[in-house]
């Protein structure tokens, strides 16, 4: 049985390990989409172009809060100190 | 090491339609070697999947045919498109002999993808452990980025030889540790860039399914199909863009687009 200490750390850890991975790609996927917007308004005809670039950036960017959620997922499921 | 009381655990007993059972395998014991059994079954699947695609499409293909017809189309449609990533990448002189290499990584983690998403695994029981796709399983995502680090050293070494090690001394020799960090950091975010990717969409529909079972999780299983192809181009772009690096040297052309 888990020792209800560890548990509720690793709970708790997963959750901040996901909210703070979350905000520096959140504000970093707002600059990229809002200069895309720009940069579409800008140049029409270069709009699938720029799609590409940015979705393959905004993926890039996700992934940083995705290694929040691998350690988070490690942390519940496959927890070390359990 | 993996607690058995754990949400997946806590999950499965409530409805077998939206069991979401991770760290649970369908363990296979060879010798000394316990393998994951669910995601062996999985992967041939995908494999077969692939290469009665690739056969249907070349049979129908005829000596005197001028005009390519029905599904050849579009397995040479497919075919262009993994061109399209490794010349992009790697560029134009050197991408022929790597677009097996760049497209079979892209086919087969685009078709277990969309396989694990598409096709209703949960209707086929295993005693322990879920049919899922494969590449929501650490150990192949990580086969799969060992092997493009496996690559990129080939490609460097046999087109530039022993000098392909200038490269980690090339800017300063202050920067070596980096560089040497840098080869081990490629497939660490690699292998778990495609992992959580897969394994979080997987996780979000299985939420979903189990708090409303109907419609509400279609816009988010519609998202997954969608990020789960974007993350099959992403694995195969970089691998392409690993080697291209690795090949290039500072003296000779490189690739210019």
């Amino acid at each position: 049985m888990i020792d209800p200490l560890v548990a509720s750390a690793s709970v708790i850890a997963a959750s901040v390990a996901v909210g703070l991975g979350a905000i520096g790609p959140g504000i970093g996927q707002g600059t990229a989409a809002s200069r895309a917007v720009e940069g579409i308004a800008r140049q029409p005809e270069a709009e699938g172009k720029i799609r590409g670039t940015l979705l393959l950036s905004l993926a890039f960017m996700e992934a940083l809060t995705i290694y929040g959620l691998v350690v988070a997922l490690v942390l519940l499921f496959a927890n070390p100190f359990a | 090491m993996i607690d058995p009381v754990s949400f997946g655990y806590a999950f499965s007993h409530q409805s077998s339609l939206a069991a979401l059972e991770v760290g649970k395998h369908f363990y296979w014991q060879f010798g000394n070697l316990a393998v994951h059994g669910q995601v062996l079954i999985v992967s041939w699947v995908v494999m077969g999947a692939v290469l009665v695609a690739a056969f249907i499409g070349s049979s129908t293909a005829k000596a005197d045919q001028r005009v390519p017809a029905g599904f050849q189309n579009f397995m040479e449609y497919a075919l262009e498109y993994v061109q399209g990533i490794a010349k992009d990448q790697i560029g134009e002189k050197h991408y022929r002999e790597w677009v097996p290499f760049v497209g079979s990584l892209f086919l087969f983690i685009f078709v277990s993808n969309w396989l694990g998403a598409l096709v209703p695994w949960k209707l086929i029981e295993l005693p322990e452990g879920e049919l899922a796709a494969p590449t929501s399983d650490i150990n192949t995502t990580i086969a799969l980025a060992l092997l493009v680090s496996l690559a990129y050293f080939y490609a460097g070494l046999s087109k530039r030889g022993l000098e392909y090690f200038t490269r980690y001394i090339q800017a300063s020799p202050f920067l070596l540790p980096l560089w040497v960090l840098e080869d081990f950091t490629k497939p660490l975010s690699l292998s778990f860039r495609l992992f959580g990717n897969i394994l979080a969409d997987e996780l979000v529909v299985g939420v979903m399914v189990l708090l409303v079972p109907l419609f509400v999780p279609l816009p988010l299983m519609v998202l997954g199909l969608f990020t789960s192809a974007i993350q099959a181009l992403i694995f195969s772009t970089l691998a392409a863009s690993y080697i291209g690096e690795a090949m290039e040297g500072h003296g000779d052309e490189g690739h210019e687009h």
